[in-house]
């Protein structure tokens, strides 16, 4: 990995990548919060340039993270970095809002050392997966039936369920499902999925192969 | 997992008569569905990229952003040369090695993180001074680098090895006790002896703050990591000697988990305390920034 610190550059640009993966596109307008150990040292530690690297797709050990500001600013996206003394459950956090036309998606990342990352949160909803994992983020109606429709149709594409969690802003409002499946997902699955009923929208992330 | 406490690695070990880095290739094969081939393929890289960077540190002339870091590992290379070194020629190079890594990273430079950047030298000063001292094979090596692993693995999951959740003790502590296994091995030391001589380097290592200067991995990081592999070669020699840590590797883990977990807010990678709000730590951080460090240390003190 590129230096000098592996929660806090390497751990860093992998929570840029999994939003960028995430977002699907380059985004317009970024804004980025840090918290805790992120915010007292992120120049130090160069964890602006990682997380901004990572949201430009490279990986822990492009040696082009280090221009990753100047690069951005070439490519006309809109950078606010803000610091925050918000009390959060992890010393290494990161909220990362992406804006494109009218697509807004804001995900909260954290790095727990060793150049891992984690996302705890996605547009609001507490879920929690490692970046070094395949994933789909389906958004729908909290209606009864839609996750036993879900998990049918995985099954019957023999994508086999490893993990999953569910949240929802309210009673019959908007809710989301995260699962966890051992095998890259094809993107043929989020289009069946998004034909379902009351699904809103379906996000697929496949593990990122990360070199070291 | 076949183990999650060093107990356990150093049963399976005696049991099957193995080494710890057996144990750990078995494991890495297990968890990563990979074959043995590519798994030692992958740890042959980390082998070069680490030697790769000492050779960077050694000969280039290297600066970082802050001007803090750079030329050190040459000033005691050149030291090393007259072999007049009080520690003996054997930890000065393990010295000038551990800094020409890390001040690699302190320039952004590609290192390994083992187990985090911030400690990246500690590991490589050790494997490549025994190495070159005892004339060990590159195979040797990957094999140290394995149980390196498998000691990271436990202290990963039954304490921490982030300074912001741990303090120094989890980083640069963490690689002390990693590479007081790997140099054990080397030198034909037991499963039994690499499990000692991680329980002795760790013990010297607890309670560590992790107080990095304006908040970068230059001070004191770079010259910790350096000391770090002298706690890490003694460390193995006391338990190839025969010396037994009479708290068990387990439970020293366990004291280390708790320590970090007491371990004050502005003593974990906030530069909030310690070294960074000395005033020269302020001082630097306000001359790099151009403000000073965050609001002190202490909040119950009248200082």
């Amino acid at each position: 990995m590129i230096g000098p610190s592996s929660s806090h550059t390497a751990g860093a640009a992998k929570i840029g990548l999994m939003a960028r993966n995430i977002f699907n596109a380059q985004p317009e307008k970024v804004e980025i919060i840090l918290y805790g150990s992120f915010a007292k040292t992120y120049q130090g530690h160069g964890t602006d340039l990682a997380i901004i690297g990572g949201l430009l797709g490279y990986q822990a050990d492009d040696r082009r993270i280090v221009d990753a500001i100047n690069t951005s600013a070439k490519l006309g996206i809109d950078i606010a970095i803000a610091t925050s003394a918000e009390e959060t459950s992890h010393p290494n956090t990161a909220k990362i809002i992406m804006k494109k036309d009218e697509h807004i998606f804001e995900m909260v990342g954290i790095s727990p050392g060793g150049g891992k990352a984690e996302m705890v949160a996605v547009n609001g909803f507490k879920v929690t997966t490692a970046a070094d994992s395949n994933f789909l983020l389906i958004f729908h109606n909290d209606r009864s039936g839609v996750i036993a429709t879900v998990a049918g149709l995985l099954a019957s594409h023999d994508i086999n369920i490893g993990h999953m969690e569910v949240a929802r802003k309210s009673k019959g409002s908007d809710a989301l499902m995260l699962i966890q499946v051992d095998q890259p997902i094809p993107k043929k699955i989020a289009l069946a999925l998004e034909k379902l009923p009351h699904i809103q929208n379906v996000v697929i992330f496949n593990e990122v192969i990360f070199n070291k | 997992m076949l183990f999650t406490t060093i107990a356990q690695l150093v049963d399976l070990a005696e049991t099957n008569k193995k080494k710890i880095s057996d144990i750990m290739l078995e494991q890495e094969l297990a968890a990563n569905k990979s074959d043995q081939d590519a798994l030692l393929y992958r740890m042959a890289t980390h082998l070069k990229i680490m030697q790769q960077a000492v050779e960077r540190g050694l000969t280039e002339n290297l600066k970082s952003r802050s001007g803090l870091a750079g030329g050190e590992a040459r000033l005691l290379a050149t030291y090393n040369q007259k072999n007049t070194a009080l520690a003996g020629n054997l930890i000065t190079t393990a010295l000038t090695m551990a800094i020409a890594t890390t001040e690699v990273n302190a320039c952004m430079g590609a290192i390994v993180a083992a187990p985090t950047a911030g400690a990246c030298g500690v590991i490589p000063g050790c494997i490549f001074a025994v190495g070159d001292h005892l004339e060990s094979t590159e195979e040797d090596l990957i094999a140290a680098l394995f149980t390196a692993g498998a000691i990271g693995l436990v202290i990963a999951n039954n304490a921490s090895i982030s300074g912001a959740e741990g303090g120094c003790q989890a980083e640069i502590g963490s690689a002390a006790g990693m590479a007081a296994a790997a140099v054990t091995q080397l030198s034909g030391g037991s499963p039994r002896q690499c499990a000692d001589a991680v329980a002795i380097a760790l013990k010297s290592m607890l309670g560590l703050v992790c107080d990095p200067v304006a908040g970068l991995v230059e001070v004191p990081c770079i010259k910790r990591n350096a000391t770090a592999t002298a706690t890490a070669i003694t460390s193995a020699d006391m338990a190839l000697a025969g010396l037994e840590s009479i708290i068990p590797c387990d439970e020293v883990i366990e004291a280390m988990n708790r320590i970090g977990c007491s371990m004050p807010v502005a003593l974990r990678e906030t530069s909030m305390g310690g070294l960074a709000t000395t005033k020269t730590g302020k001082q630097i951080a306000e001359r790099v920034f151009g403000k000073p460090s965050p609001e002190s240390d202490c909040a119950s003190c009248s200082h």
